[in-house]
């Protein structure tokens, strides 16, 4: 049977005045597939993540969401269309509880619920990603992949077609990436379809069933993890040529 | 997630019961004093239902207040229109504004909103005063009632009590958990969902239309309403202070930092009438370095490190 494409990414440019970000790219992700966007730093990654998720409009092209074009609507429209995500830098609600910063997935996401269904999906979640702490504790307590953990309990709150997580494992010890990696592996058996934007070349290897390639805002390569991390093009843009 | 517990409103329902015997006790200044000192009551837990949890500082409440004033002495003085007719329709007035304002400002937050609300604010009175003064003549409007300080005072009080319900109500709701968000981090905010925009405007508007309704009910305490006095951006000031002083983090707070301030505020007026501004200065410096989530936040501090200490 086909896997069925669950976002498509068609021809997407970003302008931002004369740089541009993102130059025509274009990519399928397939329902319960983990697909992997690397690349060099400033080679655009984020900023097409950001227009998945609807923080960017693209300048030009289309991305939709099972069919359903979701370029160029807000955020919030999106989230609840069924794209969950975490961010670069971690972006918890400093004045709410544990509780409260993973409930608000539940409140707004996808299936919009309240009161005591919304308590006992955030609790689940938080449970899902292994988050051992006091529900009601002050985000101030949480240690760096505790609060990583809490965004990514509620991303799942919102019951996502889609997860995109941004540079999740970046900045873990080596203990806490292995207990990380481990954490999206569960999240890939359960048969969710991710996208990873990574730096951690041992997470790629062993987490995607595709990689995209990017420098320069451009695709350079696309295919399983084994291929493209071999192919020269993407060493050169790694490591630059031998000559520079 | 849920704010205000049932035991918070019995509180304020008992407190809002004994204040409605205070025309009855006091009168002459002390009675001009709990009017003044209602309306900001009033004013400040309705700016803080927008700006408490949004962080959205807005300047604008001498607009709404101005338009509520001056329509309704515009209804009565110059179409002979009944009070309470100009009164159900000058709240209304104050929403549309807030409407105005709240989707121009979709954009703008931090400094930008704070000055955008001061600006146009501002640019309101100046405009108002110009349509008098360049067609309607220097003629003044009158608001000539039977109703005294007292009725005004009841009428200030069901306001207030109208606006905590409705407060204590919305931080019950997925509106008031959602401007808990939006003022965490409005960037997640819309990532988990939330029409950030939609529930920004409706409680602005909120606050709007209950900034021109108590500016309406004080209208015939002036008896004789001009621009500048009732659009006076000093008001808008006063009432940021007081919200912020009690602490505008809790919907009760701004009910504690009234008091006080009323009473201040009264005795400088008396006795230093010439060095109010120099006051404002002073209180706000203080609130800043000393009191940053006003006296309520520093009653929950001392509260959290007398538990921690015992446990």
């Amino acid at each position: 049977m086909m896997a069925r494409t669950m976002l498509r990414v068609e021809r997407v440019t970003k302008r931002f005045g004369g740089l541009v970000a993102v130059d025509g790219l274009s990519f399928d992700v397939n329902e319960r597939e983990v697909l992997g966007i690397i690349g060099p730093n400033g080679s655009g990654k984020t900023t097409m993540l950001n227009m998945m998720s609807g923080a960017f409009k693209p300048s030009e092209g289309f991305i939709s969401l099972s069919d359903r074009q979701i370029s160029g609507k807000a955020a919030q429209t999106i989230a609840r269309a069924g794209v969950g995500r975490t961010f670069q830098l971690v972006r918890l609600l400093p004045g709410l509880t544990v509780l409260e910063n993973v409930v608000a997935g539940a409140v707004f996401g996808h299936r919009r619920q309240w009161g005591q269904s919304a308590k006992m999906m955030a609790l689940r979640m938080m449970d899902r990603v292994n988050l051992n702490i006091a529900p009601n504790a002050p985000i101030s307590e949480l240690t760096y992949i505790d609060q990583k953990r809490v965004e990514l309990a509620r991303a799942l709150c919102g019951e996502p077609n889609i997860l995109l997580l941004d540079e999740w494992l970046a900045g873990l010890n080596p203990t806490e990436l292995e207990a990380g990696i481990d954490l999206i592996k569960t999240l890939q058996d359960e048969g969710r379809t991710i996208i990873l934007v990574e730096h951690v070349m041992g997470a790629i290897r062993s987490l995607c069933d595709k990689c995209v390639v990017m420098a320069s805002g451009a695709k350079i390569a696309e295919g399983s993890p084994e291929h493209v991390l071999a192919d020269p093009e993407v060493i050169r843009a790694y490591l630059g040529d031998e000559d520079e | 997630m849920i704010r205000g517990s049932f035991t918070e409103l019995l509180i304020i329902a008992l407190l809002a019961a004994f204040a409605a015997t205070v025309p009855l006790i006091a009168n002459g200044y002390w009675l001009s004093v709990c009017v003044t000192g209602m309306m900001y009551i009033a004013l400040a837990t309705s700016w803080s239902m927008f700006s408490g949890p949004t962080h959205y500082i807005s300047l604008a409440t001498a607009a709404f207040f101005g338009l509520g004033g001056y329509l309704l002495a515009t209804g009565m003085s110059d179409y002979q229109q009944p009070f309470w007719l100009m009164l159900a329709i000058v709240p209304f007035t104050g929403a549309v504004l807030a409407a105005l304002i709240g989707l121009a400002t979709l954009r703008l937050s931090g400094v930008y909103f704070v000055i955008f609300t001061l600006g146009l604010a501002e640019m309101i009175r100046n405009l108002v005063s110009w349509i008098q003064n360049n067609f309607l003549g220097s003629r003044g409007l009158y608001v000539l009632t039977d109703y005294t300080e007292k009725h005004i005072y009841w009428m200030l009080l069901a306001v207030a009590a109208t606006v905590y319900m409705l407060g204590w109500l919305i931080n019950r709701s997925r509106l008031g958990f959602s401007l808990r968000i939006i003022g965490g981090d409005e960037t997640v905010a819309r990532h988990v969902g939330i029409n950030t925009a939609t529930a920004k405007v409706i409680l602005f508007i909120t606050t709007g239309f209950f900034g021109a309704l108590v500016g309406g009910i004080l209208a015939p305490r002036y008896s004789y309403i001009e621009p500048n006095q009732v659009f006076s951006p000093q008001l808008s000031f006063l009432v940021v202070i007081v919200a912020l002083l009690g602490g505008s983090g809790r919907l009760w707070g701004p009910l504690v930092g009234v008091i006080p301030f009323t009473i201040l505020w009264e005795l400088v007026q008396t006795y230093f009438p010439n060095q109010t501004t120099l006051f404002l200065g002073v209180v706000f410096l203080v609130i800043v370095y000393f009191l940053p989530h006003g006296v309520v936040g520093r009653l929950e501090q001392i509260l959290k490190q007398v538990r921690k200490r015992r446990s």
